[in-house]
């Protein structure tokens, strides 16, 4: 019954891609948009009931792939990911109905989009090397075509496909090598048999099968040093293509190195997960300083989704951690903390990103220095950011809250430990989960702040109005998901707990939601959200309501303090530049920041200044040490390269000549 | 209990701006001078009640909410926390970690509530109280695991009641590191000296005053209450957690009695320590405010690590 339902999806996203395609323009995007959201709904209800019964959707049919046959077969810990991407996938594409910009209502697009969304919906039900690795690469190339919509108006667009058509291949590659490889060695292309296989492997090949395993999906994750093509094609992409990869395919990024390192080579040692950390620490600390400096929405966002991945890496690396010195409980209550966390980033970024698009909409821009006084002109949308932006930095009563709750906790009671690499590991983790705390605090304190907040600092943001239904309803699902998660995470909590003991066969005790508190087995005291919630509530309209009572005239407009300057002009507002310059001042030996002025005087004397004109710019350390280095070497041995054909016929028959005696002679 | 929570709201609200006379009078009276009387902050909060509230032409919703957030967050805080007695209502769920974000909840609205007014000191004073904020955050957080661990729990009577019973444990270095690292960032928090300069009247040097400069009337007063809140919990907490002698661990008035006592003099006795210490520096420069906070961090990765070898 299930396994009809998956494919059912699967046929449900391909007549979206054919309506894209082929229906008259008329309906081209009702027909392919209701499609899509029909094969999410389809993957929802299945996603549901496995997540519900336990047990697993399976199709198999050796018709649509030879040799090894096309083979789906989802189980609990791959339908928390199917459902987690039917919901955002649902909103995205209702936001999309009213989104008009980046040519996403081309016929490529609307073919392609559909398309996208299946695969991301189907890759967690893959059950076979094959399957995974066919549906992976379809994943990846319809993004890519995705990221490449608007090519033709903005060059920047072209420069960010670069990127990720790299960096995303040579994610495939790596995952390629490393499934072959366990594949071939376990004598199984299916997920089941390797499963059962991997443990008698011999060391190396289950260390470099992780390896590679780690390389790739961290690429396709946004892990720090692989997640330079984040900041770049998330700005360029349209607004549901960003919001998409940034909270669902991202996911599954984090999906693989779990599926892989726990569910397929059943854990490790602990080096593997201690990198998993050092990966996780990294990523988080690097995308969370750049996130706060970042002037632009998307690439903030961006930035923060590669902050928020290493979070949950740093929860699946304790995880592992655990697990590999026989912390059993603690292992399985880390690795919810960061599946929490997965579901939790997949919400808040989700609204963040759709209403950042809502803004580029009805701004033209996503320059924080050239927004501003938007909550007033776009009371939806903003809310809808607000609400993304306090949850992200994790604040009671929203939803980041309890998942940064959850991963302190499970860190905390790694300690007293005997074993001396946890009790070094952890309070390193809980120092770095501190720092991007408070960092995001900064970023979503800017983000707001200045886009929202204030006056408008140009034309466009003061003219801007708030958009179309659709789009904020998109939007708005998502931002009230944030809050009913954070007051009642029960409703999640027993789902993310039986899809975490699926994949690394643990279970606990007793539940760690109790009604509406969270709390470790055998720990004194609880996290009661909903209780924290409720005292906000009540506390407030107390506050309120005293306010009012004292208050003996209206509240009076009135020019704000200018230093005696009669004027408010934006031009006196800090903008999203100064706003991060303390922190860019403090951290300036990460961040590398620049700026070179550009003063042009008066012809008749060198005494005025006509205009000055400021450039101020952030590298990313890695792409300047790493990358540049690597692309300028990469160019030098294609130009040495270049020169040796020459077009000489006489040349190619010496090479094929010299070729042939060196094969003789190894052969011989 | 309802009854304790009901005392420690009601405590807070009007010991919180006692504290401050009382710091200022300590302060006026070190540097030669007799100083307003100590109850002049509650008459002040008096005065601003019955001023006309004025908004920003520009302002959203934010700006009048941001005060209201500020003292409801701080409200909350002093409910369940173990301010006089290890049991208030809902102490289970004082979790440190929990009182923390609250806390930060507070923090951000009222940067968000700067940023709305759309000047240049709005701007400038959220983003220097945020930076310092963000910064402050790692070494809090790590200080608070150096005093979850050997609890066992973050749950704040459950490390007090901890404490009480192995009294040795408070005189171990950890707990001293531990300690200083949280002055710190008590300090910082609470935007004092040399931090930040509380009674500064140069908009260019301030901090957490920049940021409030166009609150007016009974939203001033909330800021200035809610801010006298946060300190009055800080130094609570922080006396709770390293002597904590003195709470009323069982029910009954006499021992809440005694845990009033016991709890206004220690944390007047913090007060005029805080305030004499004001009197003999000066603020830093804000670049040079990074350095202190990674000091904090680094001592209480200390206080962390020192854990494990001294159980």
């Amino acid at each position: 019954m299930t396994g009809a339902l998956l494919v059912g999806t699967a046929l449900i996203g391909l007549a979206a891609a054919l309506a894209g395609a082929a229906a008259p323009v008329r309906f081209r995007i009702g027909l392919s948009t209701a499609l899509t959201i029909g094969a999410c709904g389809f993957g929802l209800i299945v996603g549901a009931d496995v997540l519900r019964s336990g047990h697993p959707a399976e199709v198999h049919t050796s018709a649509l792939m030879p040799l090894s046959g096309f083979s789906l077969a989802l189980d609990r810990f791959g339908a928390l990911f199917v459902v987690i991407t039917a919901v955002v996938g649902i909103c995205a594409m209702i936001f999309r109905v009213g989104y008009t910009g980046h040519g996403l209502s081309s016929r490529t697009a609307s073919c392609i989009l559909p398309l996208f969304v299946t695969t991301l919906l189907l890759i967690p039900a893959a059950s076979n090397v094959t399957t995974f690795l066919f549906l992976w690469e379809l994943m990846a190339v319809t993004s890519l075509f995705l990221v490449l919509t608007d090519h033709a108006h903005r060059s920047e667009v072209q420069v960010a496909g670069q990127w990720y058509a790299v960096m995303t291949q040579f994610g495939a590659a790596a995952l390629i090598l490393g499934l072959v490889l366990l594949a071939t060695r376990s004598g199984s292309q299916s997920f089941a048999v390797i499963a059962v296989k991997s443990s008698h492997l011999p060391v190396w090949v289950r260390s470099t099968a992780f390896a590679l395993a780690l390389v790739g999906f961290g690429s396709k994750a946004g892990a720090v040093p692989l997640h330079v093509w984040l900041p770049r094609a998330h700005p360029e992409a349209p607004g549901p293509v960003s919001a998409l990869m940034s909270a669902a395919m991202v996911n599954l990024g984090v999906y693989g190195i779990v599926r892989v390192g726990m569910g397929l080579l059943g854990g490790g040692p602990t080096w593997w997960w201690l990198l998993v950390m050092a990966v996780g620490a990294l990523s988080a600390m690097f995308g969370s300083l750049h996130s706060a400096t970042s002037k632009d929405l998307k690439r903030l966002l961006a930035y923060s989704t590669t902050d928020n991945v290493g979070l949950m890496l740093l929860g699946v690396g304790a995880s592992g951690l655990f697990a590999s010195t026989g912390h059993r409980t603690l292992a399985l209550v880390a690795l919810v903390a960061a599946l929490l966390h997965v579901v939790f980033h997949a919400v808040f970024k989700g609204s963040l990103f759709l209403s950042a698009s809502s803004v580029q909409q009805a701004t033209g821009s996503t320059d924080l220095d050239g927004l501003g006084g938007l909550l007033n002109r776009m009371p939806v949308s903003g809310t809808v950011f607000l609400v993304g932006g306090l949850a992200i930095a994790a604040l009671p009563p929203f939803c980041g809250f309890v998942s940064e709750w959850l991963l302190l906790q499970s860190m905390l009671h790694g300690l007293p430990s005997s074993d001396v690499t946890i009790a070094v590991a952890m309070p390193i983790g809980v120092g770095v989960l501190a720092l991007t705390g408070g960092l995001t605090a900064f970023t979503f304190a800017k983000a707001i702040g200045i886009g929202l907040l204030g006056l408008p600092r140009t034309e466009r943001a003061e003219q801007a109005t708030e958009v179309r239904p659709s789009m904020w309803t998109g939007a708005g699902v998502l931002a009230t998901l944030c809050l009913v998660f954070g007051v009642a995470p029960f409703l999640v909590l027993p789902a993310v707990v039986d899809a975490a003991g699926n994949v690394t066969r643990l279970h606990l005790t007793e539940p760690l939601n109790h009604g509406w508190q969270i709390g470790l087995p055998g720990v004194r005291g609880m996290l009661a959200p909903g209780l924290l919630a409720l005292g906000l509530v009540i506390c407030g309209a107390l506050v309120c309501l005293a306010r009012r009572l004292v208050e003996r005239s209206p509240v009076r407009l009135a020019e704000a303090w200018g230093c005696g300057r009669e004027l408010q002009t934006a031009r006196m507002e800090y903008t999203a530049t100064s706003f991060g310059e303390p922190l860019t001042r403090v951290f300036e030996d990460v961040l590398n920041p620049s700026h070179d002025i550009d003063v042009s005087h008066i012809a008749e004397s060198r005494y005025y200044t006509e205009a000055a004109v400021i450039h101020t710019s952030l590298d990313d350390a890695f792409e300047r040490r790493v990358y540049r280095p690597a692309d300028r070497g990469l160019q030098r041995w294609g130009a040495i390269a270049r020169r040796i054909p020459n077009g000489s016929v006489h040349r190619y028959l010496a090479f094929g000549l010299v070729a042939l005696i060196i094969v003789l002679v190894v052969l011989a | 209990m309802a009854a304790i929570s009901l005392l420690q709201v009601i405590l807070v609200v009007l010991g919180g701006p006692l504290l401050l006379g009382l710091m200022r009078k300590v302060r006026c009276r070190m540097e030669g001078r007799i100083g307003p009387p100590i109850r002049q902050p509650l008459l002040d909060l008096r005065k601003l009640a019955r001023r006309e509230r004025t908004r920003p032409e520009h302002a959203s919703w934010v700006f009048p909410l941001a005060p209201v957030v500020l003292v409801a967050s701080s409200l909350v805080i002093v409910i369940i926390a173990p301010l006089l007695a290890t049991d208030p209502a809902f102490g289970w769920s004082a979790d440190l970690f929990a009182v923390v974000f609250l806390l930060l909840l507070g923090s951000v609205f009222l940067a968000l509530g700067g940023l709305d007014t759309g000047t240049a000191f709005g701007g400038m004073g959220a983003s220097r109280a945020m930076t310092i904020g963000a910064l402050a955050e790692p070494a809090l957080l790590v200080a608070i695991l150096a005093l979850s661990v050997p609890a066992r729990s973050s749950n704040l009577p459950a490390i007090i009641t901890r404490s009480l019973a192995h009294p040795a444990w408070l005189a171990t270095p950890q707990r001293v590191l531990a300690l200083v690292a949280f002055v710190i960032v008590i300090i910082a928090e609470a935007g004092r000296l040399p931090v930040d300069n509380p009674t500064t009247h140069l908009e260019l040097t301030m901090i957490h005053e920049a940021m409030i400069l166009e609150y007016a009337g009974p939203d001033l007063a909330l800021v200035k209450l809610g801010e006298s809140m946060r300190l009055v919990v800080l130094f609570t907490l922080l006396a709770n957690l390293f002597v904590p002698w003195g709470i009323a661990t069982a029910p009954g008035p006499s021992h809440l009695a005694i845990a009033l006592v016991a709890t206004a003099g220690k944390v007047a006795l913090l007060g005029a320590a805080l305030a004499a210490f004001e009197v003999t520096v000066a603020k830093l420069r804000l670049f040079r405010v990074p350095e202190l906070m990674a000091g904090a961090f680094v001592l209480a990765i200390l206080a962390v690590l020192s854990a494990l070898v001294v159980p």
